[in-house]
């Protein structure tokens, strides 16, 4: 499981976890999560995240 | 310098010594009608320190007010909460004048900076939880992420329970007056929502969340210093409790219409809309795009219930001035509204099937389908639009 996190806000997006809230399972993998997804704190889009 | 800008004392040891600006009407497109003040903050303890900065051109203003207290050379310390230009514009003229021996700023803090300066300047990186020992006195930290930048920070001086909030309970009022008790209340709630609708709105589920997180912070909080407008010494609830309810964003029973207007007819439109509202219990209020500002619309809609917009059809488009609103209005992400769109248009008519696309982006709640009139409305169109009106009344609380 990867961690990825918003080059913007800093906001990391952990694999193992998801984030229910938007819903994203837990153990969904980043590649998974729909096109149209955003950082949740922040609001930028899935291509403004970098694997950390 | 100029000696008649004097630093003004907010607690035992800690100074404003910031700049007013009188004159500044647009802050990035959001009209300050009263101006505003750029805070910054000195704690006098045994690492003096400097918290925050001004913009740029009000750098001579900052360094007479600190030299009203102390050599600026003295300064050990200097702490960024907040990357924005109108903070740190000076910092890079402050750091050569003063040469202080750390500088500290968030993580994302620290990025920024170097983003916006581009230099060597060795930036210390402090998390929630962190101190400083000035000495005598400490200093503690709180990130704020997105309140209301990635890099956003509050600082805490212990031992006298001073909040340095950066642009949270910020408002733009430029005032020979520093505290806020000092300040007539309802411009001070004015101003304040008009700040929040325009710089915070979008943020309020952050907000939200961190009232939530605020007590467990444990800060014992006698003073409460934004990087703007007054400081407030006083009922210092009321300004944390203004945030909590325009988080929430509760509906009324207060209807904004917006619109602009070619040759009369969508503003006759509008006025009808409006009879047809008033009549049926909604307060309302008409915001012609000639003379309303953008800010000024978002202010109104924050304790709004509904949202109506019309614009005529203008080679295909919506009106420009509409469709800046509109812009603007979905970027802050106004909550709970419902509403509905109108027009007056001669032949292709699109501009309200846009508008009523943009309104269901921005999740209002939309009552039925665009109205439109084709040319000048007549007397049975006008009904139409009480009608309009009415449904809307009808549905609100």
């Amino acid at each position: 499981m990867k961690k990825y996190e918003c080059d913007a806000c800093g906001w990391v997006y952990d694999e193992e976890k998801g984030h229910p809230a938007s819903g994203v399972k837990p153990g969904t993998k980043f590649e998974d999560i729909p096109e149209d997804w955003v950082c949740p704190l922040c609001g930028v889009g899935k291509d403004g995240f970098s694997e950390v | 310098m100029d000696s008649s800008f004097r630093a003004v004392k907010i607690s035992d040891s800690v100074y404003w010594v910031g700049a007013i600006d009188w004159g500044v009407r647009s802050f990035h497109g959001y009209l300050t009608s009263r101006g505003t003040t750029y805070n910054a903050f000195l704690v006098i303890a045994d690492k003096v320190t400097l918290i925050d900065t001004v913009k740029a051109s009000f750098g001579e203003e900052m360094m007479a007010r600190i030299s009203s207290v102390i050599d600026p050379s003295k300064i050990d310390f200097i702490i960024s909460n907040h990357s924005e230009m109108d903070h740190t514009g000076y910092l890079p003229q402050a750091i050569q004048a003063m040469n202080p021996s750390r500088v500290f700023a968030s993580p994302m803090g620290q990025k920024a900076l170097g983003m916006h300066f581009h230099w060597d300047q060795e930036i210390e990186v402090v998390k929630t939880g962190d101190k400083i020992d000035l000495g005598n006195k400490t200093l503690s930290f709180v990130e704020a992420r997105m309140l209301h930048w990635p890099d956003s920070m509050l600082t805490y001086l212990e031992e006298e329970g001073v909040l340095f909030t950066n642009d949270v309970f910020g408002m733009h009022i430029a005032s020979s007056e520093r505290f806020a008790d000092e300040i007539d209340p309802s411009v001070l709630k004015y101003e304040g929502a008009k700040y929040y609708a325009n710089i915070i709105l979008h943020l309020s589920p952050i907000v939200t969340k961190f009232l939530e997180k605020l007590p467990s912070f444990n800060l014992d909080m006698k003073i409460i210093a934004p990087d703007h407008g007054p400081v407030w010494r006083r009922d210092l609830n009321q300004v944390v409790e203004w945030y909590s309810g325009w988080a929430e964003q509760k509906p009324t029973n207060k209807a904004v219409v917006v619109f602009d207007s070619m040759w009369e007819s969508t503003a006759r439109m509008a006025r009808a809309v409006g009879d047809g509202l008033t009549e049926n219990g909604a307060s309302v209020k008409l915001m012609p795009l000639g003379g309303s500002h953008r800010s000024d619309v978002i202010t109104e809609l924050l304790d709004a219930g509904a949202l109506l917009v019309g614009s005529p059809t203008i080679n295909n488009q919506i009106y420009p001035t509409v469709a800046d609103v509109m812009n603007y209005l979905k970027g802050l992400k106004p909550q709970n509204l419902i509403g509905a769109t109108f027009g007056s248009y001669g032949w292709s008519g699109e501009a309200v099937k846009h508008l009523d696309q943009i309104m269901q982006d921005m999740k209002v709640d939309l009552v039925q389908e665009g109205l439109r009139v084709k040319y000048v409305p007549a007397e049975e169109d006008l009904a139409t639009c009480r009608d309009l009106g009415a449904r809307v009344a009808s549905k609100m609380l």
